[in-house]
């Protein structure tokens, strides 16, 4: 009781802080809109995606980029804010100081997941609100897909925010935390059908990518935001919403289990 | 669960050792500090100072000995314990992006009989920076906050590693007169100073470190030995420099006073400070086993 009780105080606080972060908020949270706005403007006089030859019916870019810019979000305020976010309070000592202290380390940990369930929320009501109106993208019809959209979206957050953990302990140093963590979200993104066209990737690097959870979330969003006739251009000829639910839930736990193991206050020493 | 032994001393160290691949930085320390009492750790830097204190804290495992603090293993003791403690680190880096009274009132929430938040930050004297962020305080005023945060939680155990590094002397004042407050309502102290007015002012007794090694021990008065506080009566003649330490100082200046038949050039007559007598201890250490300063290079 007392830990969660603590891990709820912990919650505003981390929220309180995160926001006064200007450098943080603006490059993982405002970034996924940016990136949706950047693609929809440049491929605003392009014909619709999955169009018959006729060129009627299809979908805008702007309606194709959401679901991906959604997981990317997801995949952003988990894996990178978290990661470098950590890596840098063990460098300047926060820590420390919270490893003395009476704070259970789940605590601090629903404190962050908390933090990032709070904006990522708030992240992708922005994001749509933004795809609705400025971009004129038709929203999801029927409860079906917003339930989908809503597992999706919460196991998403969650499987990042534990791996996001997992990953802080990498970094030798705070300072290198962004160096390390980037780079792999970067790659991830680029290969996981976030700016390219998932379809369009050679069969080996789709099946690369399939062993990360961001495909899968881009995948389950996919389900939730395009048409059904775009379901045929999927690897498997298929939304195969059980099997992203099942990858997230294996990274999920061994996400967990690596934090059991390497997380510590401090770095270890001798 | 932590076993708990109620009838230990506050913090007990027995033979406690800590080596990094192979070498030592904590070598065989002994002490015990009881309850009510304020002990200070003095040494220069490197010398273990902070390895030791780290390990009693929970931070750091120990190579070998035997520690106890408020009747637990730190290895091993749990969230109940931590919370009888108060550890002000010897370096604090945060960003800073919460006010004074919010860090405060947010770290209270921990403990279960907090002090209040508003005397705290009276006590230590920000009580005109209280609604301003910790990152636009000075390096002293955000010390003065680790020190908030030290004792917030109302430790019966604290632990001051350095805590008046970049304090001016005004502010040093406050800090002592504070922790004077803290030993009068009965918190057992650990401390560790470069400075050695501090350990005169603030401690009871003192242990004195020198390459992992405990080179002396005592009440603060009793360091260095009777032989210590011998005078030393410095004086010149015929150009050349000399000094010789004695009971009865005036004796032998009365003595070299006849002898000179008038006044005695450059006599001087002084007790060793306690500074004299640590830095004395300090080099003798330094000079009685050079392998350890190499490590410690």
């Amino acid at each position: 009781m007392r830990t969660l009780r603590l891990g709820w105080f912990r919650i505003g606080y981390e929220l309180r802080l995160y926001f006064r972060q200007g450098d943080s908020v603006f490059f993982t949270f405002l970034f996924p809109i940016l990136m949706l706005s950047v693609f929809a403007v440049a491929f605003s006089t392009s014909p619709n995606i999955g169009a018959p030859p006729d060129g009627s019916g299809g979908i805008t870019w702007a309606a194709f980029y959401v679901p991906g810019m959604v997981a990317a979000g997801m995949l952003l305020s988990g894996v990178q804010n978290l990661g470098v976010d950590i890596a840098g309070e063990k460098g300047d000592g926060t820590l420390k100081r919270l490893g003395g202290i009476p704070l259970p380390v789940f605590s601090y940990f629903c404190g962050k997941i908390g933090m990032v369930l709070a904006s990522s929320v708030l992240q992708v009501t922005l994001l749509l609100l933004v795809a609705r109106f400025a971009f004129n993208v038709p929203m999801p019809q029927g409860a079906d897909k917003w339930f989908t959209f809503a597992w999706v979206f919460l196991f998403g957050v969650i499987t990042s925010c534990v791996l996001g953990i997992a990953l802080s302990a990498l970094p030798r140093t705070g300072k290198s935390a962004t160096a390390v963590v980037i780079p792999i979200v970067l790659l991830l993104q680029f290969i996981s059908g976030v700016y390219l066209n998932f379809a369009q990737l050679p069969g080996w690097l789709q099946n690369f990518a399939s062993i990360f959870p961001l495909k899968w979330m881009a995948q389950g969003m996919r389900a939730v935001f395009l048409p059904r006739s775009f379901e045929a251009m999927e690897p498997g000829g298929a939304w195969n919403l059980g099997l992203v639910a099942l990858v997230m839930g294996v990274w999920l736990v061994a996400g967990l289990l690596l934090c059991r193991f390497t997380f510590r206050w401090i770095r270890r020493d001798g | 669960m932590t076993p708990m032994n109620p009838g230990a001393p506050p913090v007990l160290v027995r033979k406690l050792s800590k080596s990094y691949g192979g070498a030592n930085a904590v070598d065989g320390v002994s002490f015990e500090i009881q309850e009510g009492e304020t002990f200070a750790l003095l040494g220069p830097n490197g010398a273990g100072k902070s390895t030791t204190i780290e390990i009693l804290e929970g931070y750091r495992d120990r190579s070998s000995g035997e520690v106890s603090v408020l009747g637990a293993d730190p290895a091993h003791a749990g969230l109940d314990w931590k919370a009888r403690l108060g550890i002000v680190l010897q370096s604090s880096g945060e960003s800073g992006n919460v006010t004074v009274l919010e860090q405060l009132t947010h770290f209270a929430r921990y403990y279960p009989k907090p002090r209040s938040v508003g005397e705290v930050i009276e006590a230590v004297g920000l009580a005109g920076k209280a609604k301003t962020r910790i990152s636009k305080l000075s390096g002293g005023q955000r010390r003065r906050v680790d020190v908030a945060l030290g004792i917030i939680g109302r430790p019966e155990l604290l632990f001051l590693d350095e805590p008046t590094t970049g304090f001016d002397p005004e502010a040093r004042r406050q800090f002592w007169a504070l922790i004077g407050q803290l030993k009068a309502e009965g918190t057992t102290i650990l401390l560790t100073t470069h400075y050695l007015d501090e350990a005169a002012t603030l401690a009871d007794r003192a242990g004195v470190i020198v390459g992992g090694k405990l080179v002396d021990i005592g009440g603060i008065d009793e360091i260095g030995g009777a032989q210590a506080k011998v005078p030393i009566v410095r004086w010149r003649q015929a150009g050349v420099g000399h000094s010789q330490r004695t009971a009865e100082p005036s004796a032998l200046a009365a003595r070299l006073y006849a002898e000179a038949g008038g006044e005695v050039e450059a006599l001087d007559i002084s007790r060793p400070s306690l500074e004299d007598i640590y830095l004395n201890l300090v080099g003798a250490g330094a000079v009685a086993d050079p392998a350890d300063q190499e490590v410690e290079a």
